[in-house]
């Protein structure tokens, strides 16, 4: 029933006669602002990996934490071994046999890792107290299993983050599963871990657990999977054995229309420099660098693209530059003057502001209205005397609103109640109200339809071409060539490479991206991987 | 297909449903102050309404009322102020203090009496420099409010026990010679036929409003209540905004020290015992959440009435002390659980207005 809508791209698997032991039916998830899942029919295939790919924000973790009872579905219904069921709670799903291992760390830092693996379900003596001895014993085998030398009584908050994510993985584990959820399992974890966990999968396989697994590294899923779904903006598009389907097949149904050619930039005009930033450093507690010696030039005019894997820095170097964390040390100037001031607010009348990447966490304050949010960095310029002047302020409101050509009937109404594309323009319009010189948009079209995507790269274009300077981050390797005049890699914390518009290519960004990862599919460095950000 | 068909009619009834009760729930405080007031001047026919009685509720109200609009501030921030019952005892210490014992300098050996307006100036900077001392261990050292204010609660009583050895000042009359007479008119002059308590609680309840809804700072304090990180990151400074809104508390509880005092014409270092709990109370009960973000001065003032009428004319119904503070107890339960309802219904509407958009 799902209409064929790309013509390019045959539809390779008739999956009608494979084993299903999950179904999902017409899952909707409707929030505040957005729909996350808009009438998904999802099956997981009996004892295989089933994986389900999409961008940020296309609905895949919303739809895993349906399937394992954390959130509950506006409408729909699951149905395991063809019988319908109903999972409340993350318990009720464990008693159905479904486990999931989160994307964002749900450990307890404060417990160890045998207490850990066993909250919630803690293994009793006599039923009244916890078996600890057994506990710990059944952890170190799971760990052993999984190839680590951690010890069963460290506290979480003492390993790394790696680490933890072993932890996770082995909390899944310990439990008896049939169908075991794994949202990006291996963010974080180093090569050989990722082996490690594969060697583990196949395990699982073999034993007949059906697994989900999600992750963004596209080769890594075509060596582990046996089926692939793809979700786009919160529908699913299409579900494929691995084995029918290749990595282009995969981002043409991923990225669909493509967002990014709705949109050509063209006007490429590049002014003089206007923010050079030297040395800008980030010590990370515990040792090494969460930014490290990072220095480069912006231009007025020009937009810059910051590519890298998650966790390599982007965010934290615009963080430094938006005065989110005053220990960072390094040179700023902004057309010449130096940059003094290290708070956010300094750094705002110095011109240089951020749209954050965290739109929920960072960029709104959910209980105020659209006005208000508007408002908020730029309050000072719209008072008569001691006090706020509501005609200045409507008139500004009013004005971006039209220019950001957002969606809403009263400005009065909650933030919340806008789609996430608006709520995203609020947050662009109330960094544009601070009259910066340099705007810092950190992943901004994350979670947002492709109409506002297309949106908001028109609006980020136009605002390069009246003379700001524009620093664009985003994960999505198209989204950052089609944009950006140039484009600089970051990988742990340093710039890996800098490229123009017209040598980036998706394989140089990729291979720059990598570097000090030793990850699979980047043999050979492609083209300028070392570091020249000093222009 | 079918079921897209029969929503509309049926979702717009049950959005006019909703929308009253809405109403209802967002205006409850003032219908609850509607519904005390009515039951108590039916009931208590004709004292309760009478002009007399009107202005003792009211006086009672303005001591909660102003604790309550610094609370507010407080509140709306997400922290809390326990201490302002303890900084209420300490003013009316310091003032008994200083009209009946005035400044000793040692060194050079004479006691200065200062006039009663340095007194007014001196216990509310005191008590301004108190809240600063909050502020400043919450924002600088990361403590939670409710824990440093709790310690603050203990060393402000401390204090005002200290200040006279647990004795009363008794007789804060001054004494003509040394020119610090008049200390009693703060709590019977009157302006206008009306108490100057009331007069001061309506200008800083006019002040507060102003602030709240028309100042950068007003609204500072909602954004940092509301989403302190985005708040940061928006270039809100978020450490002296803090810092001002627990000043503001002090500054507000040195008035209903030196306002208490000056109507006993005495202090005693309990003075202002639990009222912090009565001043939490009302701003819960005037609608703030105590989450941060949500609520409004005229919201807190409401509040303040609703317990000061229930207070007194349970009093004047004769019913018994603890079934007064059952009744207490349970109204501002009460007041908590709808807060609660209103907001998971606030979120059920936005959504059904989100699936009507598409």
């Amino acid at each position: 029933m799902n209409p064929q809508e790309t013509p390019t791209a045959s539809a390779p698997s008739d999956l009608s006669n494979d084993p299903v032991v999950l179904r999902a039916e017409n899952i909707t998830k409707v929030y505040p602002g957005t729909v996350a899942l808009d009438s998904v029919n999802f099956n997981v295939y009996r004892g295989k990996v089933n994986v389900l790919i999409g961008e940020n924000g296309a609905g895949k973790s919303t739809l895993m934490k349906i399937l394992a009872g954390v959130e509950q579905p506006t409408s729909g219904q699951i149905f395991l071994e063809e019988k319908e069921i109903h999972v409340r709670n993350i318990l009720e799903a464990t008693a159905q046999g479904i486990g999931i291992i989160f994307q964002e760390m749900s450990l307890c830092p404060n417990l160890s890792v045998a207490e850990n693996i066993y909250l919630a379900r803690e293994v009793k003596q006599r039923g009244l107290t916890i078996d600890r001895k057994f506990q710990k014993e059944r952890t170190r085998e799971l760990i052993q299993h999984l190839e680590q030398a951690i010890d069963p009584d460290a506290l979480v908050s003492d390993l790394r983050i790696g680490q933890q994510q072993i932890v996770e993985i082995a909390r899944a584990l310990a439990q008896d599963v049939r169908i075991l959820i794994m949202d990006e399992p291996t963010s974080a974890l180093s090569t050989a871990e990722v082996a490690v966990l594969f060697r583990v999968i196949n395990e699982l396989k073999a034993q007949g657990v059906s697994i989900i697994y999600i992750s963004h590294k596209l080769d890594e899923l075509l060596q582990i999977g046996d089926y692939v779904t793809i979700l786009r903006d919160g529908k699913l598009v299409e579900t494929a054995r691995a084995a029918d389907i290749s990595v282009a097949w995969i981002i043409e149904k991923m990225v669909g229309k493509n967002p990014a050619s709705l949109f050509a930039r063209t006007e490429q005009y590049v002014g003089d420099v206007l923010m050079r930033v030297e040395d800008l450093t980030l010590p990370r507690p515990g040792g090494g660098y969460v930014v490290d010696h990072v220095s480069f030039n912006l231009h007025a005019g020009e937009i810059l693209g910051l590519y890298g894997l998650m966790g390599a820095g982007r965010s934290d170097l615009v963080d430094c530059l938006a005065g989110a964390h005053p220990e960072a040390t390094g040179k700023i100037w902004v057309n010449d003057q130096p940059i003094v001031g290290t708070t956010v607010s300094e750094r705002i009348r110095n011109g240089i502001v951020l749209v954050p990447e965290d739109r929920q966490r960072e960029g709104l304050v959910q209980p105020m209205s659209v006005h208000d949010n508007i408002l908020l960095a730029s309050l000072k310029s719209y008072m008569t005397g001691f006090f706020l002047a509501p005609k200045k302020e409507k008139e500004a409101v009013k004005e971006m609103v039209k220019r950001l050509s957002i969606r809403v009937a009263n400005v009065n109404q909650p933030i919340t109640s806008l789609s996430g594309g608006n709520q995203q323009k609020c947050v662009v319009a109330k960094a544009l109200l601070t009259t910066p010189k340099v705007l810092m948009l950190d992943e901004p079209t994350r979670g947002i339809d492709v109409g506002a995507k297309s949106e908001i790269f028109e609006i980020t274009s136009r605002l390069a071409q009246q003379g700001y300077g524009v620093i664009f981050i985003s994960t999505e390797l198209k989204e950052v060539l089609t944009m950006s005049d140039r484009i600089l890699v970051m990988s742990k914390g340093a710039i890996t490479g800098e490229f123009s518009r017209q040598e980036a290519t998706e394989e140089k960004l990729v291979a720059a991206s990598a570097v000090g990862h030793g990850l699979a599919g980047s043999t050979e460095p492609h083209g300028a991987t070392t570091n020249n950000g000093h222009n | 297909m079918a079921t897209t068909n029969a929503l509309p009619t049926r979702k717009s009834r049950r959005m006019t449903r909703t929308n009253v009760l809405q109403f209802v729930l967002r205006g409850r405080a003032f219908i609850a102050l509607i519904l005390v007031v009515g039951y108590f001047a039916i009931t208590l026919w004709p004292q309760f309404l009478s002009a007399g009685n009107i202005e003792i509720v009211s006086k009672h109200v303005a001591q909660n009322a102003l604790l309550a609009i610094g609370m507010t501030f407080v509140i709306l921030t997400g922290g809390i102020d326990l201490s302002v019952g303890s900084i209420v005892g300490l003013t009316a210490m310091i003032a008994g203090l200083l009209i009946n014992k005035g400044i000793i300098i040692p060194a050079l050996g004479v006691i200065l009496y200062p006039s009663i307006w340095m007194i007014i100036v001196i216990s509310v900077a005191i008590a301004t420099l108190f809240g600063a001392i909050n502020g400043f261990v919450i924002t600088r050292f990361n403590v939670a409010p409710f824990i440093a204010t709790l310690g603050m609660m203990y060393i402000a009583r401390g204090f005002a026990g200290l200040l006279n050895n647990g004795y009363t000042f008794a007789n804060l009359v001054g004494r003509p010679e040394l020119h610090n007479t008049g200390f009693e008119k703060l709590g019977a002059g009157e302006l206008l036929g009306i108490n100057y308590s009331i007069w001061i609680m309506i200008v800083f309840a006019l002040i507060a409003w102003f602030i709240t809804t028309r100042t950068p700072f007003g609204r500072h304090v909602y954004a940092i209540g509301g989403n302190e990180r985005s708040a940061e990151l928006s270039g809100v400074r978020i450490k002296r905004t803090k810092l001002l809104v627990y000043m503001i508390s002090g500054f507000c509880s040195a008035f209903v020290g030196l306002i208490i005092a000056s109507q006993l014409v005495a202090a005693h270092p309990a003075t202002g015992n639990t009222f912090e709990l009565n001043a939490i109370a009302a701003v819960v009960l005037g609608g703030t959440s105590l989450a941060g973000g949500r609520g409004s001065i005229g919201g807190t003032i409401i509040g303040a009435f609703v317990i000061g009428v229930l207070g007194d004319g349970l009093v004047m119904s004769n019913v018994s002390s603890f079934w007064q503070m059952v009744i207490k107890g349970a109204v501002i339960v009460l007041a908590v659980i709808i807060d609660q309802v209103q907001a998971r219904m606030q979120a059920r509407i936005a959504l059904l207005q989100q699936q009507e958009m598409n």
